[in-house]
């Protein structure tokens, strides 16, 4: 399958009063068409923060691309004009957000709302637009599009307003769709559905998904790759099964076991000792030397290089992991 | 909700009215002192002259009930000092000029303040934001009385491009309804401004940025109706306040207003000028609240549903 975006050695820093914050530091990825590449990692991890900063919405300063490509459709979004970003958002890369209960406007009707992308970016009328967002919303399984068209979002549920983001984000037909947490505001039966939801217009439109989480489950369930971050670094990349089953580094282990599972009883949940560091203060070595069982001096000095067999990469000191 | 909401509001005014009427009724009365009080000795015959004449010498529930049946039919009663006028003539030749020089001002304080605050927020730290702001500290702090003579000074003695007093030619409109619409535009343009910061960092807005709309369309269409919020809400009472609280702006450029009498009225124990020009600000308070709740509702679709 084609590949559709092709990201190398994304720096996004933060230029606060109080020091640099590397936010995002060093990503390699590569994304296909078709395909669904979950991005795990801590609150804080950098996760929202490389994939707003590569839509280009956050502001700059405080925010600087320091380094990198991105490299989407014959060009680099890293240093695309604001104008030619304008036109790729909401049209070939669209997003959809962590809260679908503050996401929408509460000012305006959905109608209003779902239109725009249309109207933005392919020139349709009122009417048309109208037309083609009344199917969106049939295929995300709201039944009675004309009532919706007409509704504000506060008197929708979460579940709901969250099917309306994705029907607004799905009519442009987008090459990739950024799902922000998509489900993490939601209650887990409506969480399974929206996940169902995104899978089958996936597989029909043959987009790929970009799916930010901080939930291991959901991309076991629905992700063919993943990507581990912390502390604004990739630690880890592969196949699910290359992180579920194979995985090198200490800290996706220590992910995985502190994980709620229903075929094990556990008398407590285990936790990863400490906190995440301070981005701010970062040192030449590891972020997670700290909190790691297998810590070693190198670790202190110097980030470890990719340890590769395959798609599966792994930033880790530990020549095999005990 | 509409008609029927609207409607409600109306009705609830009625009890707030007669509660209002009533406790200014009492208070000015139990108030030290009367109309006919002054520093020389009025002869007791005259004063029981005086007293008879306005009904004062009868028990105050008795004229209470007159002054509600004189109010029923639209009369405000005689003034207890200007002679041969009535409180009805008062306001009727104040009070339109009062509202002319209100509504100019409101209309300055609009232009200057949203244009001003809306600048800021578009461009937060920069001059754009910095100059404007820091000048609308200073309206907000100045009292008209040091604002007013300063653009006497400045426009009418030094430029001569401005009048400095009267209330005849359109031009004499210019430098009162400036000094008197300076502190308002200050507090709009900050209220503008935090309104729009606001709403710009909220999440709607990002998602307006994601669909990949352009600035000046965010603006219009997601960020203004929200950011003017507060300002809406505040112009209910400042309207009130603009329209029958200019007294100092209306000294300073000797304006014929509403705003002298509302002074004068309450130090002479004027007590039918007070009733008549308190409950006119009662009622200029309740209509432009009322104009509020109803603009409100037509900006914030959550509003109309409770």
């Amino acid at each position: 399958m084609g590949e559709v975006l092709h990201v190398r050695d994304y720096r996004a820093y933060f230029h606060t009063r109080r020091g640099i914050v590397k936010a995002v530091d060093g990503l390699n990825f590569n994304l296909s068409a078709g395909e669904t590449l979950g991005i795990v990692g801590e609150s804080g991890s950098g996760k929202s923060v490389f994939l707003l900063s590569l839509l280009g919405l956050l502001p700059k300063p405080p925010l600087r691309i320091e380094s990198g490509s991105a490299q989407f459709g014959g060009m680099d979004l890293v240093t695309a004009s604001e104008d030619t970003m304008r036109s790729i958002r909401g049209n070939k890369i669209a997003m959809i957000f962590q809260e679908p209960m503050t996401s929408l406007n509460p000012y305006l009707k959905i109608g209003t709302q779902l239109i725009e992308p249309l109207m933005i970016h392919r020139n349709k009328t009122k009417d048309e637009a109208f037309k083609i967002v009344k199917g969106s919303l049939l295929k995300v399984g709201i039944g009675d599009p004309d009532r919706a068209l007409n509704a504000y979002p506060h008197e929708f549920s979460g579940g709901m307003r969250q099917r309306v983001m994705i029907a607004m984000a799905l009519t442009t037909h987008p090459e990739i769709l950024i799902a922000d947490e998509p489900t993490t505001a939601l209650d887990v039966t409506v969480q399974a559905q929206i996940l169902e939801l995104l899978k089958s217009i996936q597989k029909e439109t043959g987009m790929a998904v970009i799916l930010v989480t901080h939930d291991l489950g959901v991309v076991a369930g629905v992700a063919d790759r993943c990507l581990v971050m912390y502390a604004g670094k990739l630690f880890e990349q592969g196949s699910v099964d290359d992180i579920f089953y194979r995985s090198q580094h200490p800290y996706t282990h220590a992910l995985l076991k502190s994980t709620p599972r229903l075929d094990k009883a556990l008398a407590a949940l285990p936790s990863i000792a400490g906190t995440a560091p301070d981005l701010s203060k970062l040192g030449p070595g590891c972020p997670f030397d700290a909190r790691c069982e297998y810590v070693k001096e190198e670790c202190r000095n110097s980030f470890p290089t990719a340890k590769r067999t395959e798609e599966h990469e792994s930033f880790c000191h530990l020549e095999k992991l005990p | 909700m509409g008609l029927r909401y609207l409607l409600g509001r109306l009705l609830g005014m009625i009890p707030v009215f007669f509660a209002v009427v009533t406790a200014i009724f009492f208070l000015i009365r139990f108030a030290p002192g009367g109309p006919f009080d002054s520093e020389r000795n009025v002869p007791p015959q005259i004063l029981e002259n005086l007293n008879k004449k306005y009904h004062l010498d009868e028990p105050l529930l008795m004229q209470y009930v007159h002054y509600l049946n004189d109010l029923a039919h639209g009369d405000l009663g005689p003034s207890f000092k200007h002679a041969n006028r009535t409180v009805n003539e008062i306001i009727g030749e104040a009070f339109p000029v009062s509202l002319e020089l209100g509504l100019i001002s409101l209309v300055w304080a609009l232009l200057i303040g949203i244009t001003a605050g809306g600048l800021a927020a578009l461009k937060p730290n920069t001059a754009f934001d910095y100059i404007p702001m820091s000048i609308s500290i200073l309206g907000i702090c100045l009292p008209t009385f040091v604002i007013g003579p300063f653009l006497v000074l400045v426009f009418g003695m030094w430029l001569e491009i401005a009048p400095v007093s009267g209330w005849d030619s359109i031009g004499d409109r210019i430098l009162p309804s400036l000094t008197l619409g300076f502190a308002f535009a200050a507090y709009i343009s900050r209220l503008t401004r935090g309104g729009l910061m606001e709403i710009r960092s909220l999440d709607f807005v990002r998602t307006a940025r994601a669909k990949g709309l352009p600035e000046s369309l965010i603006l219009v269409k997601h960020t203004l109706r929200g950011g003017l919020l507060p300002v809406v809400s505040y112009l209910g009472p400042a309207l009130a306040g603009i329209i029958a609280g200019a007294l100092v702006t209306e000294t300073i450029f000797s304006i014929p207003g509403l705003g002298r009498f509302f002074i004068e009225s309450a130090l002479n124990r004027d007590y039918t000028v007070v009733m008549g020009t308190s409950l006119l600000y009662f009622t200029l308070i309740f209509v432009c609240n009322f104009l509020v709740d109803v603009t409100y509702t037509i900006l914030d679709p959550r509003v109309r549903h409770e």
